[in-house]
């Protein structure tokens, strides 16, 4: 009886905490075996940081309750978009005291932009991965769970949007109508979540449907919903958790194309950057380093960055990538 | 036999399958996994089904649990709403008889969901089937741990399958499937994945547990020494047909039908000294596609004559002392 | 069998693998051996080190595991110190093997005939490709094949003729000894009954030596004259069938004998052993089997016994051999 009666003492949501925090310690050892997760996770983090940094160096008071009285940055210099440095001669400079890295050819501090944009990038990189993540995952479950006539149709349909390829189609978007950062997160999900990535969610999806243990849920009564969302998913969060990582890669480097060519309606992006760069003539100029290299930088090293943690989260999500 | 009370009545039951898929085209060629078997089986009793791969044993235990739908036949289930024919159950009325019929399977690897705990396993039938409250079923689930030997119960209810050694989870495997108290389990093959060693236990907890919850088994595996512990009677299929039921003993011993005599006599015996002698039939086990109507058993039998070719497969049929053998020459 | 030529003789060998969590002592200081043309089992259970063994007499270690002490003689060569190159020159040619579940033993994009060749090929260069061609027909009808099935490929092969052609091909270079690990164990009854009597008339015919290893006594009684029970790592018994069958004096193994339902004779008691085999991560100290052993005593807890001679020719590793105290 006391055995029974200590059981259930300690609420069960209590206990499935406990063992949450449990799994999240033997995944976080895993992940840092692999000395490049950590390497990617680093520049994550140095890049949310930086993202961090610009409202409080151009703060106003909101931000930081009163404790500055005057921001570090002055908005009227400092302003990513509309800033202007009039003490300095010639627009583009280079880096001196007052700006880091320099002005661009509308006078603007370059380390500002930079730091501006980099929230954006985030935002724009999460939305487009859980957008694709939301749309592959059910398409992935429902098309394997059920077979038959949805599944022909449902991979019909991902045939379809893969054979378009993605770059034109946002080319022939962006002119067509006026993309800012929210819709253009959300198409580059559509695209990406009718894809390769349901068909690796499918057939992930496909080895579990075949496990006996979704038989016995069956005999205990389970129903369509029971099984996909009690069963398939948990075990299908794993990849979708990795895949993410590369479409959160892919949404930043479109995007970076589609603003270098203009055809966004962004306030303020790195590719938007490198637009303005070349859109001035000083896009293959060494002298004029600072207009171009620190926004690829950006790009490739938060690029390279989420890849490196979805490299490192396969060996947590892949068993048998492990080292023994 | 016809004094206990009849569980379950298995009528004419056949499982075909297309033997070619696709969606547009339709198939006259099937694979008669189950082809026409007729068993009762009463309560309290522990029946055995045993036979080769490719006999159909294992489509007979999911037919009997609904995992997949018969084609033709009736089996008929003796629940507390009087006698109802679970082939035919559909929706709600299919998910109420789930309480009366569980299964428990051969893997105790698979058989679980790796993120899932031991509680949430052995709970699944309860939560799903809305039994009790949450306080009731954490007791309940306990309960059933300790019952099956896995005390104490809470230091096993929130770990993990992979924790836990092969014979601790056919345990679990046994208490999900006894936890909503059915009337019938279909064990698969439940100690083949296991050590010998372990084996034991597991088959000594079975037959407790079938005596103290008075729990009808019908145990599918395809070693006949093991069936020999576990059943009192024991059905052996070839083929898609039952070929012959006996008490467990009798058939042992005195085994009527050609293909019976051939099993037993190839299983080996742990005795250096025993010579066994074993039958030599032809052949090997092929697939009942479309089969022609003669006896199953014909191209390989020693008996064989053209009479088991030239007729329709044989009836199960009493040749005395309730020992059914479906074969002309006997 | 009174000759003495020991075609293999392993001395104290002790192989462990290294797993992230530590070394997992897979074998622990075995010594067997066995004679020309002798049949000798390995039984056990799942991760007793039965098929540690067979993989480390043939040298056929995954990377992170690693011999660490022992002899292993090949007709006198000692096989453990030798570089993977060297030991090629014995694989297939004087020891080979028969693999678990044939399925993954065969390559599926080639067929059986041109797998057969290419060990053929490899170890016996000196024969001539129409020599090789008449063994590979001979092989097939040695282990009840039509040799009309060589061009085939694996998947039309069903699994029986599958495991048929495995032997073929582990026969293929002559060995000395061939070791067979479960051959049998995803086969039916009767299949694997015509199989265990092919791979008994064929030892006896080539007067091969062979180690069969499984985990099912009864049909290790029906091959072997010699049996050695393994358990955690170690040999805690053996002797010749007979003896271990009839007289055992290990515990476990009369434990063992005891768990094993048996289709003949009156139905006995079964009796069950308490607990599960150890972790080999950490096993226990002492005798390995004395938490589960109903005659462990302080010194089973304490020290390892040792593994000697306690009958004729019946070795065992107990401190109360036979169950007394």
């Amino acid at each position: 009886m006391t055995a029974e009666a200590q059981v259930v003492q300690v609420p069960l949501w209590r206990v499935r905490l406990g063992l949450f925090a449990k799994a999240m310690r033997t995944n976080w050892a895993l992940f840092t075996e692999n000395p490049i997760g950590l390497l990617g996770l680093g520049v994550i983090i140095f890049f949310g940081l930086f993202a961090l940094c610009h409202p409080i160096l151009i703060a106003t008071d909101k931000v930081t309750f009163g404790l500055v009285d005057k921001p570090i940055w002055d908005p009227v210099i400092y302003d990513p978009v509309s800033g202007f440095d009039m003490e300095i001669a010639f627009h583009p400079s280079p880096p001196s005291a007052t700006h880091l890295l320099g002005t661009d050819p509308l006078g603007r501090d370059v380390l500002s932009q930079l730091m501006f944009s980099t929230r954006y990038e985030f935002a724009l990189g999460l939305i487009a991965a859980i957008v694709t993540m939301t749309i592959a995952t059910t398409i992935g479950a429902v098309s394997a769970y059920f077979g038959g006539i949805t599944d022909m149709i449902l991979m019909r349909i991902v045939n379809l949007v893969m054979m378009v390829p993605t770059l034109p189609i946002l080319i022939v978007l962006g002119a067509m109508m006026e993309i800012g950062m929210l819709e253009l997160a959300i198409i580059i999900g559509l695209l990406s979540g009718f894809s390769g990535t349901a068909i690796v969610v499918k057939s992930q999806a496909l080895t579990v449907k075949v496990r006996p243990y979704i038989e016995a849920a069956r005999i205990a009564g389970g129903g369509h919903f029971h099984i996909i969302f009690k069963h398939m998913m948990p075990n299908l969060m794993p990849i979708a958790l990795l895949y993410m990582m590369f479409i959160v890669n892919g949404a930043i480097a479109y995007e970076a194309v589609l603003s270098f060519f203009g055809l966004t309606e962004i306030e303020m992006s790195w590719g938007l950057m490198i637009n303005t760069t070349q859109y001035f003539g000083y896009l293959l100029r060494f002298d004029t380093w600072w207009l171009l290299f620190p926004a690829s930088a950006a790009i490739s090293l938060l690029c390279a960055a989420f890849y490196l943690v979805g490299r490192a989260l396969d060996e947590v999500v892949n068993p048998r990538l492990r080292k023994r | 036999m016809t004094e206990q009370r009849i569980l379950v009545n298995i009528r004419n039951l056949s499982k075909l399958y297309p033997a070619s898929t696709g969606i547009f085209s339709k198939s006259d060629v099937f694979v008669h996994a189950v082809s026409k078997i007729n068993l009762q089986i009463a309560h309290g009793e522990s029946v055995g089904l045993v036979g080769e791969s490719g006999c159909g044993k294992t489509t007979t235990g999911k037919l009997l649990t609904r995992l997949i739908d018969p084609t033709e036949g009736s089996i008929e289930l003796d629940t507390e709403d009087g006698v109802v024919d679970i082939a035919q159950l559909k929706g709600n009325a299919l998910k109420r008889f789930r309480r009366n019929v569980q299964m428990i399977f051969q893997d105790p690897y698979e058989s679980m969901n790796p993120r899932l705990t031991i509680y949430d396993t052995v709970a699944e039938p309860l939560n799903v089937q809305g039994i009790g409250s949450v306080p009731e079923r954490e007791e309940r689930v306990a309960q059933f741990l300790e019952t099956v030997g896995l005390t104490p119960a809470s230091s096993f209810m929130f770990r993990y399958p992979h924790e836990l050694s092969g014979g601790q989870r056919q345990r679990i495997a046994i208490a999900r499937a006894l936890v909503m108290e059915p009337r019938f389990v279909v064990a698969d093959e439940p100690t083949s994945m296991l050590d010998v060693s372990v084996r034991t236990g597991v088959m000594q907890l079975m037959q407790d547990l079938a005596d103290r919850l008075s729990v009808t088994y019908l145990y599918i595996t395809h070693d006949l020494a093991v069936a020999r512990y576990m059943c009192n009677r024991i059905a052996v299929m070839y083929l898609g047909k039952i070929v012959e039921l006996a008490e467990t003993e009798e058939l042992l011993h005195h085994p009527q039908h050609p293909y019976t005599k051939a099993l037993l006599s190839a299983v080996p015996v742990p005795d250096p000294t025993f010579k066994r002698k074993p039958v030599v039939i032809k052949g090997g086990v092929s697939k009942p596609i479309n089969p022609p109507p003669q006896c199953r058993f014909y191209p390989r039998c020693p008996l064989a004559d053209d009479f088991c070719r030239d007729n329709d497969h044989p009836p199960l049929e009493d040749k005395g002392g309730e020992h059914f053998v479906a074969c002309y020459k006997v | 069998m009174t000759n003495n030529d020991k075609v293999l003789e392993v001395k104290n060998l002790t192989m462990h693998y290294m797993t992230r969590k530590g070394p997992v002592y897979a074998i622990d200081d075995v010594s067997f051996y066995v004679r020309r043309g002798e049949s000798i089992g390995l039984v056990g259970e799942s991760g007793c080190g039965k098929t540690s063994v067979a993989i480390s007499l043939m040298k056929l270690l995954p990377d992170n595991a690693e011999i660490i002490n022992g002899e292993i003689l090949i007709n006198g060569h000692d096989l453990v110190p030798l570089s993977d190159a060297e030991v090629r020159k014995f694989r297939w040619r004087h020891i080979s093997m028969v693999f678990q579940a044939a399925m993954n033993a065969m390559n599926p994009v080639y067929t059986v005939e041109e797998q057969i060749l290419e060990a053929m090929r490899l170890h016996r260069p000196e024969m001539s490709d129409k020599e090789m061609d008449e063994k590979i027909d001979h092989l097939f009808e040695l282990v009840g094949l039509d040799p009309a099935f060589k061009s085939q490929y694996p998947h039309q092969y069903s699994g029986g003729m599958r495991q048929r052609a495995i032997i073929a091909m582990a026969l293929s270079c002559d060995p000395d000894i061939i070791i067979a690990d479960e051959p049998t164990t995803a086969l039916d009854v009767i299949v694997q009954d015509q199989l265990l009597q092919k791979v008994r008339d064929i030892q006896r015919q080539l007067n091969m030596a062979m180690i069969y290893i499984s985990h099912d006594i009864a049909v290790i009684a029906e091959v072997s004259e010699r049996v050695g029970v393994m358990y955690a790592g170690q040999l805690a018994e053996m002797a010749s069938t007979e003896a271990i069958f009839h007289h055992p004096i290990h515990p476990y193994t009369m434990g063992l004998m005891s768990a094993f339902p048996s289709i003949v004779g009156p139905k006995t008691e079964l009796v069950q052993l308490p607990g599960e085999p150890p972790d080999l991560l950490n096993p226990p100290p002492g005798c390995r089997f004395h938490p589960r052993c109903p005659y462990a005593t302080d010194i089973c807890r304490e020290k390892p016994p040792e593994f000697k001679e306690h009958a004729e020719n019946h070795y065992a590793a107990c401190w109360h051999p036979g169950g007394e105290s």
